[in-house]
């Protein structure tokens, strides 16, 4: 490991902070009647997947779940050009449901922004909340998350890195510039 | 990858890597045109404006869709209602549009060559929407991401376009994107309707329909376009629907899974049989649908790529 990085979470920990995130979830929801989650491509997709399985081991319910592709909602076409565009696939209605909107990391907020956007084409969700593996900071939109696995304090020029194997979250890492 | 077009003016000048990403783009697009609200805001405050100097129903009302859908503005301006019938040049008539501010110029011309022409001379990214006989480049990523849709590849595929190879933007498009795909394409036509030498672009010629379209993957038919050539080429139409018309005995020789394309519009009877036309083999309408997708996809990249390159 470079000397610029330093883990902020490591297996077990990303472990522990997504079980703790399922509990809180479900708590604060009563349990999973009308809860849905949606993962943004592609980190919060994966995340995503563990929340339901976790959700699954301890109600025994598999909730629907979804995909957001928020490219087609981004502010920023003009100076950062086209990026490729990934598949939105939300094979449920959203109408009613209470939306768990999952990312790695929170940053800005403005992927956030585009997201609602996106979903709020898609239909008219009772709620969305907001759960994060990691909050970094310097919001630039007033967006926060409902469930946070680790609040970071880091300077614009580091970088957050999540790495997964094999689709599976398996480190947080801080970069120095 | 990333997007180094400024202009669509034909598939000549794309590489497979830039086809593979606008048909993935596409794929992605294709979600939103089966929501109940089919609008995303990707380009907002762009200004498209579709000049048609040829007449068109399909490939205008696609592009004005496909520019709707993506929040963008899109004028239509067709050339029998606007000044061109008062004299104005086609350069003066772009110079013109130019100074309201478009993004982007979708032209369709019966000359060769003009929308290229164009390129060179305004500042607003172009796309061909098809110049004479020349190249129909949206038409032919259409039917690439309609074949890829029901086959699940491109490359190795055999594709057998047959028609009026001459005079046929569609063929000459299908023919350069298809080969850089991996695909082999037959050309199949009358003799007076293929032009001589076209197989140094990698086909096969044929003029013998059976052995053209035996065993293809994809059988394509093109149109007779009876407005520009006349009576000159053929005896006559029956001869032509005998010996070069697509009917369930001759489709009975491609493989069994083969689909049936058409990039409209149809004469029954002459080029397909109806009995094809609407048969399970049919992609027709699959084409018209793909063809949204595909020219959202090309306005969005061509509105967001590197504009120093062209």
């Amino acid at each position: 490991m470079a000397r610029n990085e330093t883990i902020i979470l490591d297996c077990a920990g990303i472990n522990r902070a997504l079980t703790r995130i399922t509990h809180e979830i479900l708590e604060r929801n009563k349990g999973t009647s009308g809860l849905v989650l949606v993962g943004i491509r592609t980190g919060g997709d994966h995340l995503a997947r563990e929340l339901r399985e976790r959700i699954a081991d301890i109600e025994g319910v598999e909730i629907p779940l979804g995909t957001v592709d928020i490219t087609m909602y981004r502010d920023d076409l003009g100076s950062r050009g086209s990026l490729p565009i990934g598949k939105t696939d939300i094979p449920f209605p959203l109408d009613d449901q209470k939306v768990i909107l999952v990312d790695d990391v929170l940053f800005t907020g403005r992927t956030i922004r585009a997201a609602m956007d996106a979903l709020i084409d898609i239909g008219r969700p009772q709620s969305i909340q907001l759960a994060t593996l990691v909050d970094r900071g310097h919001r630039e939109l007033p967006i926060r998350a409902d469930y946070v696995g680790r609040n970071v304090p880091t300077s614009r020029e580091e970088s957050i890195q999540v790495n997964f194997d094999n689709n599976c979250p398996v480190e947080v890492r801080l970069v120095k510039p | 990858m990333s997007f180094r077009h400024k202009h669509i003016l034909g598939t000549e000048q794309l590489s497979k890597e830039d086809i593979e990403l606008i048909l993935d783009t596409a794929d992605s697009f294709k979600e939103i045109n089966s929501r109940e609200i089919k609008k995303v805001p990707t380009l907002r405050g762009k200004t498209i404006v579709n000049l048609f100097y040829e007449a068109s129903t399909r490939t205008r009302t696609s592009f004005e869709i496909a520019g709707k859908r993506l929040s963008a503005d899109t004028i239509n301006m067709t050339a029998s209602t606007s000044s061109v019938t008062k004299g104005e040049t086609l350069e003066d008539t772009a110079r013109n549009i130019e100074a309201m501010k478009p993004d982007i110029l979708v032209m369709r011309h019966s000359a060769s060559g003009a929308p290229h022409y164009l390129a060179e001379r305004i500042d607003c990214s172009v796309i061909n929407a098809g110049d004479g006989a020349h190249e129909h480049p949206s038409q032919a990523l259409l039917d690439l991401l309609t074949i890829r849709q029901h086959k699940g590849k491109l490359e190795g595929l055999t594709v057998a376009i047959v028609g009026d190879i001459s005079h046929s933007r569609v063929a000459r498009s299908d023919l350069y994107a298809m080969t850089k795909m991996g695909m082999r394409v037959r050309l199949c036509g009358p003799g007076t309707m293929v032009p001589p030498g076209i197989e140094k672009l990698g086909a096969e010629v044929f003029t013998n329909m059976d052995e053209a379209i035996r065993d293809a993957d994809v059988v394509m038919m093109l149109r007779i376009q009876l407005e520009r050539q006349g009576k000159t080429l053929l005896p006559s139409l029956r001869e032509y629907a005998r010996f070069y018309g697509l009917n369930p005995t001759r489709l009975a020789l491609a493989r069994k899974d083969a689909i049936v394309m058409h990039p409209g519009p149809m004469n029954r009877g002459v080029e397909i049989s109806s009995y094809v036309a609407d048969g399970e083999q049919s992609v027709i309408l699959g084409q018209v649908e793909n063809g949204v997708a595909v020219r959202m996809a090309l306005l969005y990249l061509v509105a967001g790529g590197d504009q120093s390159e062209a």
